[in-house]
């Protein structure tokens, strides 16, 4: 197994995606097929972006098995006050000033759910929000 | 068709050369909203947008973009130019609008979907 651990700051805007490129890149080079790379590489460029937009700072765990990645991204921010509907395409509580640069556009959480096999979100309100995404190497048929 | 074909054939400027230009350009989808991009996308395309900050670099690196063409006369950061260049992907601008470009790119056979 592989462990990476990424620290990743709120509002820093120009290293993001950092941290979702050194996973992308380990999954590369141990040869996991490109369209799962594709997967998991997208589930976490958009965790990673949640912390920068909404938190104050947060780390990604990146465990790699043989069959799978385990992604974990927890912050510390503000949590969110309705998973179902943080869930719903569209919805976003960003700023403007993010908006504008074409963020915040509510398809984060419901892009990380398409591209996981398994997800889960634990938040407390005031505290922060942990993600827990799972992606199988196995290519889906 | 290849990205060099693309160049070659469309008024397009290149800022960052493709580390590939060979590559075949397997789509296009035009957009301005980064998660859309990265939910929608396929890999080898080519992705036309009016976004010209760093942030885009990093969507088309992770997505495995054929290239960023950057449409209504829209400029690209310094900063963004500085990490195309590191990531080598090809960052390409045009004066043609977003629908105007996107079109030219359909009638060269370049379609939205895999």
């Amino acid at each position: 197994m592989i462990t990476l651990e990424m620290q990743l700051d709120g509002a820093s805007f120009e290293t993001a995606g950092e941290a979702s490129s050194r996973v992308k890149k380990v999954l590369q080079q141990i040869g996991v097929p490109g369209d799962v790379t594709r997967r998991v590489a997208i589930a976490a460029y958009e965790a990673e972006m949640n912390v920068i937009i909404h938190a104050r700072r947060g780390i990604m765990t990146a465990l790699i098995y043989p069959d799978r990645t385990e992604l974990t991204v927890a912050d510390e921010g503000p949590g969110i006050a309705d998973i179902s509907l943080a869930m719903q395409e569209g919805y976003s509580t960003a700023p403007d000033s993010v908006r504008e640069m074409g963020f915040g556009a509510g398809m984060g959480l419901p892009n990380m759910a398409r591209c996981s096999d398994e997800f889960d979100i634990e938040t407390v309100i005031g505290e922060g929000t942990k993600i827990r995404m799972t992606i199988y190497h196995e290519k889906r048929p | 068709m290849t990205v060099s074909e693309i160049i070659a054939a469309l008024p397009l400027t290149v800022i960052t050369a493709p580390e590939n230009p060979e590559q075949e350009v397997k789509g296009g989808y035009a957009s301005d909203l980064l998660s859309n991009v990265m939910g929608q996308a396929g890999a080898g395309f080519l992705w036309v947008t009016m976004q010209g900050h760093q942030n885009i670099v990093a969507v088309a690196s992770l997505l495995g973009l054929a290239g960023i063409i950057l449409a209504g006369g829209a400029k690209p950061d310094e900063e963004t130019i500085r990490k195309a260049g590191r990531e080598k992907i090809a960052l390409l601008t045009t004066e043609l609008s977003t629908f105007e470009i996107s079109g030219r790119l359909y009638q060269l056979g370049i379609s939205g979907q895999c």
